[in-house]
């Protein structure tokens, strides 16, 4: 096998002049594989701390606020490193997607940006704060909340399409602000506050625990709400998304998707009302998996939708194949560590005195 | 009014405003990582207190700083769409695994054990501890290689080919990683990282030894960063020379700017000052010394230099920028190196702890390596315009489809979020620095360290 591999690829040497594994992979693919891999790692990590932080002002007392911000300050830039690598990933992965992307969605990313930096200091400056916490408490729930909204209606303003005309992006600044990409973004809100509750929920104890079950349940049932809008939404909206859909036998192979995000909403129901701990937390996760895949299949094959696949976006093969032989060595190695340092930050938190290191 | 703006310009002012911003942070991160590496050894080592307390008071600091370099990096990697998304479309096959091996490699690894380094004093054992404070300094060493190959491939591109289509493909990956100027710009900006640093602590050392305040620490920190002035401040001389050097045979224009040469020259001057007039193609006011410049840049008192009329003016940097920003980097570098010298004398005489004069000197000098850091970016990035990569693409001609109204506005929003940004951060760094060490507190496990003689790392 390896024999193999070298042969290949020394061919592919020989004919490119240069390190590639486009003769025996099919680069593009596995890379639109891995960039969607990469924005639901984000989207489920930073979703739970942003969640944490949309949640914020309404906890009960102060040391409610403590812990749940002790829970994730290990982990908060770890976290959102998953946006920077699906940025980076996609630049070169596909830039011409990138290059499209960024200048359609220019004003929303931007507010995510600086929803981004307000709830990013947010984390040191609370801690050393005094007089000024209250502040710093503000700007770490608004940070987060623009952030989750941007994010929500780039993804609403996404799936109705992009235009493009060769290879730019040919809207105005406007096109991603409609009524349904609004509605998305609230949504998104909502499913982060649900894993951010739910983390909360496995995280802490007694009283921060208890409202925190509770934000979770009022979450839960707006959750569901949202994906069912967005579930039926979707096929009325594009012809082709009902003819993927609703064609057999199509149909039945994708029947499953909605049926298990079902059975998904009544678990995390009854877990969070049968007092367990951290069952809730991971179960959202998957509530998470099966809405982002629906979206997904919908997207097939398209990276920039409806105007450019992504085998039009692909970059060279040889930059994907030198992107794609890192990413295998190092890939595992990431998720290793981080699940490391996730481990030594297991448990509950809020016990320890506040002389934790600098937390 | 607002549909008339130019975004070229805007967007490069936006651009210009943001990397600088960011740059400040990691020219301070990388060397703090490395140095706060050095003293949690040393403290592990010798079981010395006064190591753990500084480390644990200039973490704190660490994490302010690092958190706004977080913050305000995430936003650039986002720019080079927004803003120049046909940089993106051209460049992609290039920067895109540059800058995405710089996730890979250095982002995951100093997010995640930043968090050990901040909150695992307690959690974890003492050599986990270390270990993770040492991949944090890492971390930040392997982002800088990272981030300065995709900006030295876009001063000196290497390893490529221009498609047809007017993208721009790989050839040969190590050329392009290692291209040119890298080395010497790695060299340059790691060293000028350390030296920033150095300074700072310097500064704040002094200014605890001027009120008389936490003595062994600050001698501590006066001390060790003293060591790098003497040391390394003079290397950089050499260093910024030889990238100089590279930066005449690769990016003359750039050179010619910086010495405000406008005719071919034989035997040509050093000009001390002078105001570079752009529209008159000449430099006025010229305090010059003459054939030094041909000497330094030829080793040849009668060598050839290019002037800046040697190109066709519209491929001319502006001249007066480069020039200047140029001297104020040379000029803060003389004074690092003086620095290091008056630390050699007084060290001899034992009194490098208690000159006032020398206090004084050091407090002034705290923000010099910022301030050094970033002309001497001023004096590349500038340097290299009209291009944005020299001799495949214009500046003008990489800009997103985007109106002047949305890079104003955003422009307008991050100089505001930016002030009141850096206004906390400093406010908190400074508060933290008033504060100071505490000695040998317990809940930072100090003891425990002490107790057990700390001599097995």
């Amino acid at each position: 096998m390896v024999r193999m591999l070298t042969v290949a690829m020394l061919r592919q040497k020989k004919e490119a002049g240069m390190f590639s594994f486009e003769g025996f992979l099919d680069l593009a693919l596995i890379w639109y594989g891995l960039i969607a891999v990469a924005i639901f790692f984000y989207v489920l990590l930073d979703g739970f701390d942003l969640g944490v932080g949309i949640l914020f002002p309404f906890a009960p007392t102060d040391q409610c606020r403590d812990s749940m911000m002790r829970s994730i300050a290990p982990f908060w830039d770890g976290n959102e490193t998953w946006l920077v690598l699906g940025g980076g990933g996609l630049l070169a992965a596909f830039p011409l997607a990138y290059a499209v992307i960024m200048p359609a969605f220019y004003i929303p990313v931007i507010l995510m940006l600086l929803g981004l930096i307000f709830r990013g200091i947010a984390f040191e400056f609370r801690f050393k704060a005094g007089r000024f916490r209250q502040v710093w408490d503000y700007s770490f729930h608004f940070g987060s909340l623009l952030a989750a909204l941007m994010q929500g209606i780039i993804v609403g303003a996404f799936v109705q399409g992009i235009e493009v005309s060769g290879r730019s992006y040919a809207g105005g600044s406007f096109d991603w602000l409609n009524a349904y990409s609004l509605m998305t973004g609230v949504a998104v809100i909502f499913g982060y506050a649900l894993l951010g509750a739910t983390w909360v929920v496995m995280k802490t104890e007694g009283q921060t625990q208890q409202w925190a079950r509770q934000s979770a349940s009022y979450a839960l049932c707006y959750q569901a709400l949202f994906l069912a809008i967005v579930s039926v939404s979707m096929p009325i909206m594009n012809a082709d998304i009902r003819e993927l859909w609703f064609s057999l036998p199509n149909f039945f192979f994708l029947l499953p998707i909605p049926m298990i995000s079902l059975v998904l909403l009544i678990s995390i129901w009854r877990d969070l009302h049968a007092g367990r701990e951290c069952r809730p937390f991971f179960l959202s996760f998957g509530l998470f998996l099966t809405g982002y895949l629906g979206i997904a299949i919908s997207m097939w094959p398209y990276v920039v939708p409806f105007g450019i696949t992504f085998r039009e976006a692909a970059a060279a093969p040889s930059s994907q194949s030198l992107m794609l032989a890192g990413t295998a060595v190092l890939l595992p190695v990431i998720l290793g560590y981080m699940g490391y340092v996730y481990y030594i930050f297991r448990g509950k938190v809020g016990r320890e005195s506040c002389h934790e290191g600098t937390y | 009014m607002l549909e008339n703006l130019d975004p070229v310009l805007l967007a490069r002012i936006q651009f210009a405003f943001t990397v600088s911003f960011h740059i400040i942070f990691p020219a301070f991160t990388i060397g703090l990582a490395s140095w706060l590496a050095v003293l949690e050894w040393r403290w592990l080592r010798t079981g010395n207190q006064v190591y753990a307390d500084v480390y644990q008071m200039w973490v704190k600091i660490f994490a302010v700083t690092f958190g706004m370099g977080v913050v305000s990096g995430v936003v650039l990697s986002f720019q080079f769409g927004t803003n120049w998304s046909i940089l993106s479309d051209a460049g992609g096959n290039i920067l895109g695994p540059l800058l995405g091996y710089e996730v890979i490699t250095a982002f995951f690894l100093e997010a995640s054990f930043l968090g050990v380094m901040l909150a695992g004093w307690n959690r974890v054992g003492r050599r986990l501890h270390f270990t993770a404070t040492v991949l944090v300094a890492l971390g930040t060493l392997i982002s800088a290689f990272w981030i300065l190959s995709a900006n030295s491939w876009m001063h000196t591109p290497g390893g490529f080919r221009v498609g047809e289509n007017g993208l721009i493909y790989p050839t040969n990956w190590l050329e392009i990683i290692f291209n040119p100027s890298f080395p010497y710009r790695f060299v340059h900006m790691v060293v000028a990282a350390y030296l920033t640093t150095a300074f700072t602590v310097a500064g704040i050392g002094a200014f605890y030894l001027w009120r008389g305040r936490h003595i062994p620490h600050a001698r501590v920190m006066l001390g060790m960063a003293m060591i790098m002035a003497i040391f390394v401040a003079p290397m950089q001389l050499l260093f910024g020379d030889m990238h100089g050097l590279n930066t005449l045979e690769h990016q003359p224009a750039k050179v010619s700017a910086m010495e405000g040469l406008w005719e071919t020259t034989t035997g040509a001057p050093l000009l001390l000052f002078g105001w570079p007039d752009q529209e008159a193609e000449d430099t006025r006011y010229a305090v010059e010394i003459p054939k030094l410049s041909s000497l330094i840049l030829t080793h040849d008192f009668n060598g050839e230099v290019k002037g800046l009329k040697a190109w066709p003016a519209d491929e001319r940097p502006p001249a007066a920028m480069v020039f200047w920003t140029f001297r104020i980097m040379v000029g803060l570098g003389l004074m690092m190196i003086a620095t290091g010298l008056m630390a050699i004398i007084l060290y001899l005489r034992n009194r490098l702890f208690d000159t006032r004069l020398f206090q004084y000197w050091c407090m002034a000098l705290t923000p010099a390596g910022f301030i050094a850091v970033l002309a001497g970016w001023f004096v590349t990035e500038v340097g290299r315009q009209p291009w944005v990569v020299q001799g495949l693409l214009r500046t003008e001609d990489a800009i997103s489809p985007v109106v002047g109204t949305s890079v104003a506005l955003s422009l307008a929003a991050f100089v505001v979020v930016y002030v009141f940004v850096f206004g906390a951060g400093s406010y908190y760094i400074l508060h933290l620095i008033n504060k100071g060490p505490e000695n040998g507190e317990d809940a930072y496990g100090g003891h425990v360290a002490a107790e057990k003689g700390g001599r097995d790392v």
